[in-house]
C-alpha cells in the first residue's frame, strides 16, 4: 500500500521512523500548548479551591488567555507548517488567533459578574469556554480535513455544554438538546461529503486537494461533495435555512455563552469555510458559487425581516448575528477563478468583517448582560428612557446598535462598505442591491431600540449599575470601533497582509 | 469487490440515519440515528482508504478519529436527555417547544 502523506512531509525517512518521533515545530504550536495547559490547570485548581473563592478560575483562565496571545504575537511574521503540512501558521491564521484571544477576553469579563452571582458551575464554565476558545485557535491554523473537523468539534462540544450549564432550567436544556442535534446533524452532513471529497481527490490536505481536482475538472463527486460540506458549515454560520436552532439556542443559554456562540463559535465555522473556498476549492468556484450568492440574499434578507419582530433583546442580537452572516456570505459568492484581484478583495472583505462583527456584537451581548443582571429582564420595552436611568450604558449600547447598523461613525460602516465596494468590483450588482436594502431594513430594528432608550420615559428611574469589569469590556470595545471608523488602516491593513 | 458496492450501502445507511433524525421523535432514536450516519462516513471512508489506489492511509485514519469524536457526542448527549428527562419526565423532542420565533 502506498503511504503518502500520513504524518509525513519527507518521503525520504522511514514510516516507523517517522510514527515514533514524529518532527513536531513546537514554537509553531506554542498558543494551542499555552491554552491548553491552561485549560487543564483551570479543571484541576477547581478542585482544590473552597466553594467560596471558586471565582479565582476567571483570572486564571484570563492569565491563560493572555499567555496565549504572547505566543502569538511571538509568532508573528514566521510562515511555517508542522504536523506534516496539515497545521499551518501564516499571517491569516495568526491574526484570527489574536482575534479569537481578544473573543475570549471580552467573554471573561462579560461572563465574571454573571456566574459568580450563585452559579454553581463557575470552574466548569472557565475551562469549557477556553476548550471551545482552543477549537478556534486550532481552526485558525486547520489545513486538513481531519484537522479541520477535529477543531470544529473541540469549538461546538464544549459550547453544547456550556449551553446546559443551567440544570434545572427547562429553558436551557431546550436550548442545549436543539443545539446539540443540529450541531451534530450537520457535523454528520460535513463529514459525508468530506469523505466523498477524500474519495475523489485521494487526499486530505487541502492543497493536494486543489491540485487533484484541477486535474479531474467538473467531476459531479466533486460539486456534490462541496454541497455536502457548505451545508455542514451552513449549520455552524447558522446561514439561512439552516438557522432555526441559533435564536433559540441563544435565548436558552446563559447570556455570556449566547454571546460566545455568536461571535467565537461562528468565526470558527466561517474560518473553516474561508480556508476551504479560498484554498480548496476555488478551481471550481463556477460550481458552486450561485448557492452561496442565493444563501448569502436569503440569510441577509430573511435574518433581517424576522429581526424586526422581535421583543427579546437576545432573540433581536441572534436574528441580527444571522444576518450579519448573510453579509460575509456575500464575499463567497464573488470568488472567480480566473480573477485573482476579485478573490484578494473578497477574502480581505470577509475577515475585515467578521474582525469587526466580533467586537461589536460582543459589545451589544455585554450591554444587555449588564442591563439583566439587576432586574434580569431582556425585554426591549424595558429599555425604555434608559439614557436617563444610565446614561454611560445606553450611550454604549447605541453605539454598538449603530455599528451593527452599518452607519457611522462606527466601524461597523466600513466593514459593510467593503463587502458592498467587493461586490461592485466584481460586478455582482444584484448581490449589492440586496446588501443595501437589507442595510435599510437593518437601520429600523437596530434604531428602533436606541430610539426607545433615549427618547421615551423611563417606567422604573433607578440607574442600572454596571460592573467595573464589563465597563471596561464596553468602552475598550466602543473605542476600538470608533478608532478603526476614523482611522481604517488600523484593521484593513492586517486583512491585507493575511491573504495567502 | 468492486468500490461501489460500499458507497451504495454507505449511501443507504446515511439516507435511513437522515430519515431517523426527521421523523423520530424519541431523543434516543434520533441518537442512533445520528450514528448511523456517522458510520455511513466511516465505512466511506475506509472503503476509499483500502480500495483506491491513490488514496493512503488517510482515510482511515479520519475514520479513528470520527470513531472518537462520535463517542464524545453521544456522552454529551445522553447527558442532554437525561437531564431533560429529570426535569420533565419526557423525553420527546416534539414536546420541547418552549421557545418560539
Amino acid at each position: 500500500m502506498v503511504v503518502d502523506g500520513f504524518m509525513s512531509g519527507r518521503h525520504d525517512v522511514p514510516l516507523a521512523q517517522e510514527l515514533a518521533q514524529p518532527s513536531v515545530n513546537w514554537h509553531a504550536l506554542a498558543p494551542e500548548l499555552v491554552l491548553a495547559g491552561a485549560a487543564c490547570l483551570v479543571l484541576v485548581a477547581d478542585l482544590f479551591v473552597p466553594r467560596g473563592a471558586k471565582w479565582v478560575a476567571m483570572p486564571l483562565s484570563a492569565a491563560g488567555i493572555i499567555g496565549t496571545l504572547a505566543a502569538v504575537v511571538s509568532l508573528s511574521g514566521v510562515e511555517t507548517t508542522t504536523l506534516g503540512g496539515t497545521f499551518e501558521i501564516d499571517t491569516f491564521a495568526l491574526l484570527f488567533k489574536g482575534l479569537f484571544c481578544v473573543i475570549g477576553l471580552i467573554i471573561l469579563a462579560i461572563s465574571f459578574h454573571y456566574f459568580r452571582a450563585g452559579h454553581p458551575y463557575q470552574g466548569e464554565y472557565y475551562f469549557l469556554m477556553l476548550s471551545s476558545l482552543l477549537g478556534g485557535v486550532v481552526m485558525s491554523s486547520a489545513r486538513d480535513l481531519v484537522s479541520l473537523f477535529i477543531a470544529i468539534e473541540l469549538i461546538s462540544i464544549p459550547a453544547i455544554i456550556m449551553t446546559a450549564l443551567r440544570k434545572g432550567d427547562a429553558r436551557s436544556n431546550e436550548a442545549a438538546l436543539k443545539f446539540f442535534l443540529f450541531s451534530v446533524m450537520s457535523s454528520a452532513v460535513m463529514l459525508y461529503g468530506m469523505s466523498l471529497v477524500y474519495g475523489a481527490t485521494g487526499a486530505t490536505k487541502l492543497d493536494a486537494i486543489r491540485s487533484s481536482i484541477g486535474r479531474s475538472g467538473d467531476d459531479p463527486i466533486i460539486v456534490l461533495s462541496v454541497f455536502f460540506v457548505v451545508v455542514g458549515f451552513a449549520f455552524k454560520i447558522s446561514a439561512v435555512p439552516f438557522h432555526f436552532w441559533a435564536p433559540d439556542t441563544y435565548e436558552g443559554a446563559p447570556s455570556p455563552v449566547a454571546a460566545f456562540l455568536s461571535t467565537a463559535s461562528k468565526i470558527g465555522g466561517f474560518v473553516g469555510l474561508l480556508v476551504l473556498m479560498f484554498q480548496a476549492f476555488p478551481d471550481v468556484a463556477d460550481n458552486w458559487r450561485p448557492a452561496f450568492a442565493v444563501l448569502a440574499a436569503l440569510t441577509m434578507t430573511v435574518g433581517n425581516l424576522i429581526a424586526l419582530r422581535q421583543q427579546h433583546i437576545i432573540r433581536l442580537l441572534a436574528y441580527s448575528g444571522i444576518a450579519q452572516s448573510g453579509y460575509v456570505l456575500v464575499a463567497f459568492a464573488l470568488i472567480d477563478p480566473s480573477s485573482p484581484q476579485t478573490n484578494r478583495q473578497a477574502f480581505a472583505s470577509a475577515l475585515i468583517y467578521l474582525a469587526i462583527y466580533a467586537i461589536m456584537d460582543l459589545g451589544a451581548f455585554a450591554a444587555a448582560v449588564a442591563f439583566a443582571r439587576r432586574g434580569g429582564t431582556y425585554f426591549i420595552s424595558d429599555y425604555s428612557g434608559l439614557w436617563q436611568r444610565s446614561p454611560a450604558l445606553a450611550v454604549m449600547l447605541a453605539a454598538f446598535l449603530i455599528s451593527l447598523a452599518g452607519a457611522p461613525p462606527m466601524a461597523g460602516a466600513w466593514a459593510k462598505l467593503f463587502v458592498f465596494l467587493a461586490a461592485i468590483n466584481a460586478e455582482v450588482y444584484w448581490l449589492a442591491v440586496v446588501m443595501g436594502l437589507n442595510a435599510v431594513i437593518a437601520a429600523f430594528y437596530y434604531l428602533a431600540v436606541v430610539k426607545r432608550m433615549f427618547f421615551e420615559a423611563p417606567e422604573i428611574r433607578e440607574p442600572v449599575e454596571v460592573p467595573y469589569l464589563m465597563r471596561a469590556a464596553m468602552g475598550l470595545a466602543a473605542l476600538v470601533l470608533f478608532a478603526a471608523f476614523i482611522y481604517p488602516p488600523l484593521i484593513s491593513d492586517l486583512a491585507d497582509r493575511s491573504i495567502f | 469487490m468492486p468500490i461501489s458496492y460500499f458507497l451504495v450501502l454507505s449511501a443507504l445507511l446515511f439516507s435511513i440515519g437522515v430519515y431517523g433524525v426527521l421523523a423520530r421523535r424519541h431523543a434516543v432514536l434520533v441518537l442512533l440515528s445520528i450514528e448511523l450516519m456517522l458510520n455511513a462516513v466511516n465505512i466511506n471512508l475506509v472503503a476509499f482508504s483500502a480500495l483506491l489506489e491513490k488514496a493512503g492511509l488517510d482515510g482511515q485514519v479520519f475514520a479513528l478519529f470520527v470513531i472518537a469524536v462520535a463517542a464524545a457526542e453521544v456522552g454529551v448527549g445522553l447527558a442532554i436527555v437525561i437531564l431533560i428527562y429529570r426535569n420533565s419526565q419526557d423525553t420527546d423532542v416534539g414536546e420541547l417547544s418552549l421557545m418560539k420565533w
